[in-house]
């Protein structure tokens, strides 16, 4: 079955939109913009560790997953 | 054949049923029904995914009894011979609409999984039952009368599974074999994470149809698990609200493994059949995060109760319940209207808004501390989900993901398709603290809880206390040697006599800890107990 790509949904978009919204104010208080940098810290700090947990192999991790049907 | 699960030749001569824990000299019927709380006697199974690294053939069959059979290790549970399971009372093909179903569709024997099939189970000291249902290891927590308390020992399974694929990697000859507290594979298999809530017999089924439904299709805003892959084989790679939307078939039905029904009929209370009805609810996602349950459980409970003192004038019923619960989990902005019967159209926060008013209007200022914290917390989320679902990425299943998913994708610049994001997905649910992706989260301290890590590693092995869990989990605790079966309402003895004593606990909530607490710490063998118990 062809698989389709549907993009980015406008649920993100809007999340986005936040954040451009945010640095856009970022730059005239350098308090939130220090703020900003910690969040920003943070997120780059949690994807990393998802890196370093997540199973080796992503393609065949998720292909091996195979279950039998249940309830 | 359900008899031949026990030691035959004594069954034989079972000896006359004993009555005290399930005695029916209880209250009028309805008494407690009618007051209007959350409260009620409830309890959810979940099925665990089941993978062995590397091997996506191995048999499934054999790993979940291996899972099973490795937690049965545990002290606790091996010191004194195994209790089997008492299938003297189960008819899982009674359906609720009054008739027991005969098609050929269902085999009885698959169905009640049972050691004869080389399938393993444990009843635990906390009165659950861990065992092998299907191809995968399932956990059913003990009844309970609160939707916290429905977490607190959902959770306790979730630990219960990780402790046992932990002791499963250190037994010789078995490799590592990871589990994920989720529903799909996304390569077209699905398996369940039921709710089941007590119920007053006296309530009409059709009423649970026409007025449950609109609920169960759109609580998934709430209590969605959140999955990339549109379709039950996931062709499609987006991101929808829902793990089990897409795997629901019709409206009603008995099934639950092919043609799943957003409404299950089965009728098996495991109590007093003329009192009570199990509503077994079989369409929910299996939640990771503490508030997700809590509000499956704690919605669902107050949604019945008002069904039950007729609450509900019938004018949020949908027009087309299947396909608007799977329109409802596609679209995560959560704009999609629902066409009702009379030609309205709602949003699912809409339409949940509007349960929840006539649930406060129901409930009124009086509500008890348990209703009080649902009710509120059901606003709370309906108000942020209303905003920015993105707002309860700290306290919901699917957000939470989402989030996560959004991040990395921005990132590493993905599209949906790619194979790290559905590895991502699938991580979120594996039940390891180190490996599961929630768990992370938990760890950073980014997500809020309802419960401390004591309190749930305690309700692995302690019963809660008001309902006839007590009972089970503390003879299993205190005569593992002899208790030779149990079920959800028996007990069943060897006291070395010539028949086995077979109590019935045919009333949920007797047997609690005020009940008989007492005398587990007064009678030192089984025996005593009996006696006493069987006295009058």
């Amino acid at each position: 079955m062809a698989a389709k790509d549907s993009g980015g949904q406008s649920q993100s978009q809007r999340s986005r939109q936040d954040a451009d919204a945010e640095a856009t104010e970022a730059a005239v208080d350098p308090e939130i913009a220090e703020r900003h940098e910690a969040i920003t810290e943070e997120v780059d700090d949690l994807l990393d560790e998802i890196d370093e947990v997540l199973e080796t192999n992503s393609e065949e991790f998720v292909r091996s997953f195979v279950q039998k049907g249940g309830q | 054949m359900k008899t031949q699960n026990l030691n035959g030749a004594k069954l034989g001569g079972l000896e006359k049923q004993t009555s005290p824990i399930g005695g029916s000299a209880a209250a009028p019927e309805g008494t407690r029904l009618e007051s209007m709380t959350v409260r009620r006697i409830m309890g959810t199974e979940i099925e665990y995914g089941i993978s062995v690294p590397g091997q996506p053939g191995a048999n499934p069959m054999v790993t979940s009894s291996q899972i099973v059979n490795a937690y049965a290790a545990r002290p606790e549970l091996s010191k004194g011979g195994r209790a089997r399971w008492d299938y003297e009372e189960e008819t899982p093909l009674r359906d609720a609409r009054g008739f027991t179903y005969t098609g050929a569709l269902y085999d009885p024997a698959e169905n009640l999984a049972d050691e004869d099939s080389g399938l393993a189970n444990v009843i635990l000291t906390n009165g659950a039952r861990l065992y092998v249902d299907h191809a995968h290891p399932e956990y059913s927590t003990p009844e309970v009368t609160n939707p916290r308390e429905i977490v607190l020992f959902d959770k306790a399974g979730e630990m219960t599974m990780a402790e046992a694929a932990l002791r499963a990697a250190h037994t010789p000859g078995i490799g590592p074999i990871n589990l994920y507290k989720n529903n799909t594979d996304n390569k077209g298999a699905s398996y369940g994470a039921h709710e089941n809530y007590l119920m007053s017999r006296q309530t009409p089924f059709a009423d649970i149809v026409a007025h449950f439904t609109p609920f169960l299709v759109t609580r998934q805003i709430y209590c969605g698990a959140g999955r990339i892959g549109i379709g039950q084989d996931a062709s499609e790679h987006r991101f929808q609200i829902s793990q089990r939307a897409d795997f629901f078939e019709v409206e009603v039905g008995l099934e639950t493994t092919l043609k799943r029904p957003i409404i299950n009929t089965r009728d098996e209370p495991h109590a007093d059949a003329e009192r009570y009805r199990r509503l077994h609810v079989i369409i929910g996602d299996a939640n990771l995060a503490e508030y997700a349950t809590f509000l499956k459980v704690g919605t669902a409970s107050i949604v019945l109760s008002m069904i039950e003192s007729g609450a509900f004038d019938g004018t949020l019923g949908i027009a087309e319940p299947v396909a608007e619960l799977r329109a409802v989990s596609h679209d995560p902005t959560l704009k999609h209207k629902i066409e009702l019967r009379n030609g309205k159209r709602l949003t699912a926060i809409e339409l949940q808004q509007s349960i929840l008013e006539q649930a406060e209007a129901y409930c009124g200022a009086d509500a008890d501390p348990d209703t009080r914290e649902v009710l509120d917390q059901w606003a709370y989320v309906l108000d942020a989900l209303a905003r920015d679902p993105m707002e309860l990425a700290d306290m919901l299943d699917w957000p939470a993901k989402l989030s996560l998913l959004d991040r990395y994708r921005e990132r590493e610049n993905l599209g949906w398709g790619a194979a790290k994001l559905q590895a991502i997905d699938l991580q979120y649910h594996d039940v390891r603290p180190e490996k599961g992706l929630y768990h992370r989260l938990v760890a950073r301290g980014k997500m809020k809880r309802l419960l401390t890590d004591t309190e749930i590693i305690n309700a692995m092995t302690e019963p809660p206390s008001d309902t006839r869990a007590f009972f089970r989990g503390r003879c299993l605790a205190r005569y593992p040697s002899e208790v030779v079966a149990a079920s959800w309402d028996s007990v069943i003895f060897d006291v070395g006599a010539d028949s086995l004593v077979r109590v019935p606990m045919m009333e949920p909530e007797k047997g609690t800890k005020a009940h008989v607490g007492e005398l587990f710490e007064r009678c030192e063998a089984a025996k005593d107990l009996l006696d006493i118990i069987t006295a009058d």
